[in-house]
This record gives C-alpha cells, sequence and structure tokens, in this order.
C-alpha cells in the first residue's frame, strides 16, 4: 500500500519534469493556452461568481443571527463576512469545487484521449504529449487568482446585500466592518494559496486522466479518484500554507 | 526497409515477443497476422517506439531505433504515419485540422501551404464535404479515410496500421484496403499492417508475416499462402468452409 503510494507520488514528479521537456511549436501552444483559458476559466466564473454572492450573503446571515448579545457591534457581521470569504472561502472552498469542476474535466478529457489512443497518437507523431496536454493548462490557471479575485469582491458584495436588505445592519455598519482591522498582508496570504492550489488544480487532475487504464468506465472512476486526491492535497497545503504564514 | 532483428518484449513474467526476426520492405503492404494474443499489437507498438524491446534491433532504413539519440528519434517519428484500431482522430478538432495538425506541429510551412496540402490529400482519399466536420459527426468510413490523409500528409517513409478494417462493412474495408496499398505504391512507403481480416490478407498481402507464441511462425505473400502446408497457418487462415473453399479451387486451377 504504502510502496503503491510512494510509487504515485514519484510518477507525479516525473510527470512534472517531463511537462516541462521538448516544448510544443509557440504557434500550437497559443491556442492551446487560449482554449484552456477559455474552458477552465471563462467557463467556470458564472458558478463562482453564483456560489460566492450566496455563500457571502448566508455567511453574512448566520454571523447576525448569532449576534444575540446587544453589546456586540452589529459592523462584526461585516468583519466576519470579510475574514471568512477573504482567509478561506474564496480561496480554499472555492478551489474545492473547482477541484470537481475543473478536475472531472482535466481529467475525464485527458482519460478520453487516453482511452481512444489519442495520446498514443500524439506520441507516435513525436509530440510530447505532457507538455501539449498539461502545460496549456499550467499556463491557463495562471488567471485563477483573478478567478478567485471575483469571488472574494461577490462575497462580500453579497454579505452586504444580504445584510443590508435583509435588515440585520446598516450599509455604514457593513462597510465599518469590512475596514476594520484590515491586515494587508491577508489578501497576500489568500493569493499565495490560490497560486499554489492552481497548480495543484491543473496537475493532479492531469496525472490521473494521462496514466489511467482501461475504457469509458475507467475514466469515470479517475475523475472521482481526482477529485478525492485533489481535495485532500489542497486541503493538507491549507493547513501548512496557513501555518508557515500566518501563525508566525 | 524495415528490419527487426530477435527483439523480445515481456510484461511481469509474461514473455510476449520471444525472438521476432523479420523484414518489411519498402512499396510493399507488409501484413502480421495471427490470433488473439499471439503478440501482433506488442510487435507494432514495439515498431512504433511505444514499447521497448528487452533485446534485439529495429532498424529503419539502416538506422537503429534503440541507438538513436532522443534528437534522432523525434526526427525518425516525424517520417512515420500511423493508423490506429479506432482512427484516434483529435475530438476537439475538424477534419481539416486533424489532418493538417502533423503540418503545423513539425513543418515551417504557411498556413496557405498547409490548406493546400491538405486539400490534396483529402483528395487524394476521396472524402467529400468533411472538412469542416468533428469526427464524431462522420461516419467510421470517413473516419478512417481521416486518419490515412492523416498519416500520409507529411509525405511519410513508413505507414503503419492497426487493424484498418475493424468495424467496416465489408466494402468500404476493400476501399480502405486498396487505397492503402495504392498509397503504398505510389508513395514507394514501407507499409506494416496489422490485421486479422482474411479478404485483407488475400487482396493485398504482399508480404504476411504470421505470428503465433510471440514468434514469426510462417512469412510469404497472398499467393504462397494458399500453397502452404504449415498447419498453424493452415488452422488459422483457412478456418471458415468459404476459404477452405477458396484454397481448394486456387489450388486446383493452379494444378492445371
Amino acid at each position: 500500500m504504502l510502496i503503491r503510494y510512494l510509487t504515485q507520488i514519484g510518477r507525479y514528479f516525473i510527470m512534472l519534469k517531463e511537462v516541462f521537456k521538448q516544448p510544443t511549436k509557440w504557434k500550437v501552444m497559443r491556442q492551446l493556452i487560449f482554449k484552456e483559458i477559455d474552458d477552465l476559466i471563462i467557463d467556470s466564473l458564472g458558478i463562482v461568481a453564483f456560489i460566492s454572492f450566496f455563500v457571502g450573503g448566508v455567511v453574512a446571515i448566520q454571523t447576525a443571527l448569532n449576534l444575540t448579545n446587544p453589546l456586540i457591534p452589529k459592523y462584526l457581521i461585516g468583519f466576519a463576512t470579510r475574514q471568512s470569504v477573504i482567509l478561506e472561502f474564496a480561496p480554499t472552498f472555492i478551489s474545492i469545487i473547482m477541484a470537481g469542476k475543473m478536475g472531472s474535466f482535466i481529467t475525464s478529457s485527458i482519460g478520453t484521449m487516453r482511452v481512444t489512443e489519442q495520446i498514443d497518437a500524439l506520441e507516435v507523431m513525436g509530440v510530447n504529449s505532457l507538455n501539449y496536454l498539461v502545460f496549456p493548462k499550467l499556463i491557463a490557471l495562471l488567471l485563477y487568482p483573478f478567478l478567485i479575485g471575483i469571488s472574494m469582491f461577490l462575497g462580500v458584495l453579497g454579505g452586504w446585500m444580504a445584510g443590508v436588505y435583509g435588515g440585520f445592519t446598516s450599509s455604514a455598519e457593513f462597510i465599518q466592518g469590512i475596514q476594520t482591522d484590515f491586515i494587508p498582508f491577508h489578501i497576500t496570504y489568500a493569493f499565495i494559496k490560490t497560486s499554489v492550489f492552481a497548480f495543484i488544480l491543473a496537475t493532479i487532475p492531469s496525472f490521473h486522466g494521462f496514466y489511467m487504464k482501461g475504457g469509458a468506465l475507467e475514466v469515470g472512476k479517475a475523475s472521482t479518484v481526482a477529485f478525492v486526491w485533489t481535495s485532500v492535497v489542497i486541503i493538507l497545503v491549507n493547513y501548512l500554507l496557513t501555518q508557515l504564514l500566518l501563525s508566525a | 526497409m524495415i528490419e527487426v532483428k530477435n527483439i523480445e518484449k515481456t510484461f511481469g513474467d509474461q514473455k510476449v515477443l520471444k525472438g521476432i526476426s523479420t523484414s518489411f520492405e519498402a512499396g510493399k503492404t507488409n501484413l502480421i497476422i495471427g490470433q488473439s494474443g499471439s503478440g501482433k499489437t506488442v510487435f507494432l507498438k514495439s515498431l512504433l517506439g511505444i514499447h521497448t524491446p528487452e533485446t534485439g534491433t529495429i532498424s529503419f532504413d539502416g538506422r537503429i531505433y534503440s541507438e538513436l539519440s532522443n534528437d534522432e528519434k523525434r526526427a525518425l517519428r516525424t517520417e512515420i504515419g500511423m493508423v490506429f484500431q479506432g482512427s484516434a482522430l483529435f475530438d476537439s478538432m475538424t477534419v481539416e485540422e486533424n489532418i493538417g495538425f502533423p503540418l503545423k506541429m513539425f513543418t515551417k510551412k504557411t498556413p496557405q501551404e498547409i490548406k493546400e496540402r491538405v486539400d490534396f490529400v483529402i483528395a487524394r482519399v476521396n472524402l467529400i464535404d468533411a472538412n469542416d466536420k468533428k469526427p464524431s459527426e462522420i461516419s467510421g468510413g470517413m473516419q478512417k479515410r481521416v486518419a490515412i490523409a492523416r498519416a500520409i500528409v507529411n509525405k511519410p517513409k513508413y505507414l503503419f496500421c492497426d487493424e484498418p478494417n475493424s468495424g467496416l462493412d465489408p466494402k468500404t474495408a476493400i476501399v480502405i484496403d486498396n487505397l492503402i496499398k495504392e498509397i503504398t505504391e505510389e508513395y514507394n512507403i514501407t507499409t506494416v499492417i496489422n490485421t486479422h481480416d482474411m479478404n485483407s490478407v488475400m487482396e493485398i498481402g504482399e508480404k504476411i508475416v504470421f505470428l503465433k507464441n510471440g514468434l514469426v511462425a510462417w512469412e510469404g505473400s497472398n499467393r504462397e499462402i494458399f500453397k502452404t502446408d504449415n498447419e498453424a497457418v493452415t488452422d488459422f487462415v483457412y478456418s471458415s468452409e468459404l476459404f477452405k473453399k477458396v484454397r481448394q479451387m486456387y489450388l486446383e486451377e493452379d494444378q492445371k
């Protein structure tokens, strides 16, 4: 069991090395990158915006409903919404949702190419299939922090709307909460995490798709396994980065 | 010409290829036949460099594959065209993009030159009104034509086909067989076809290599296969009553 995991981890790092070898012609790569930006980033905008807006709203409502003591200021609703959304919800939980959306898309598309011998066709032609398939995803996901930035903005906006229009707080109080004890490094911390998660989101599902064996059923299984492992690694890396960057 | 000397390939504790030696000449359609599990696919994938044999050599016009540098191997691969069993066309591309892919990747041709060459091979394989269609929108026979067009677009010296007729009706299968034979002769390509199809054996098998249990059990042409008394070959090739009768008729005619 342990040997099997170690073998897989070793294989993953060998794959990463291969991704940067024998680069594909820039003219072709440019088109692939634009296609991946469209598939991975643009296509995710809708779901990220929807989830962020409503979860931000729910965070504000939950906070408001738990502030039963009249001595606790109402601006805490804005403060709690900002902290929850910027520190954890947008970078970490959106990434886990993206492990399901983007991750399963990446695994199933590469896995289907494996099953239908399209990867063999690339190899026979002399194309470095790992560079051709994985590198454009890595570059496209350099835009992932922008997606998370939008999530942060919409999360806080959703909180503000739910708080103000739900009658839980005034707009001035909510904005005061957003500004209270603001530490700019928290934004840096969130984007550092996001960049690392972007790398994980591009590579782990690719690994599971590329090295899968079998037929259509196995493509489905590989997508599930990829989602589980991507989520596990994101959670572990989140813990490590939080410990490293915030607890000093 | 492709020369294979004593190649062996093992998976786990199962030796699939047990010392295969043969050669495939340019301008001829060379067929690899044999029962399922005889090692045909592993042999073909070894020729393509997808599997690396433990022993033996494979040389392409004197260039021994295992002795080539990575750059030389890459260069050699651009001289190879391959038609996969399931066609292996790229789903996200149109027919035209699929065919032009090797040119776009490996040549410095302008988009106009690529278009001209693609149009030429499309006409050569008789693909009509399919340029802008996706592989999923065309029939199996048309997909095979696209695969052949993609394989020959960069003027390969070597063409490999894995079960090119699988899943096709008999009429389309004959058309595809003849197309491969014509292209082989026209461009003097070394063509190697992995097949189960006895019609292909009889129609286009200028050289036939019969594999059994990972070894070459018989070699010869489609003319010689009628006369052979090699039991393994006759058991496999003439397993149907129809082919037994065809053989009988051929032998009787030959005696006259």
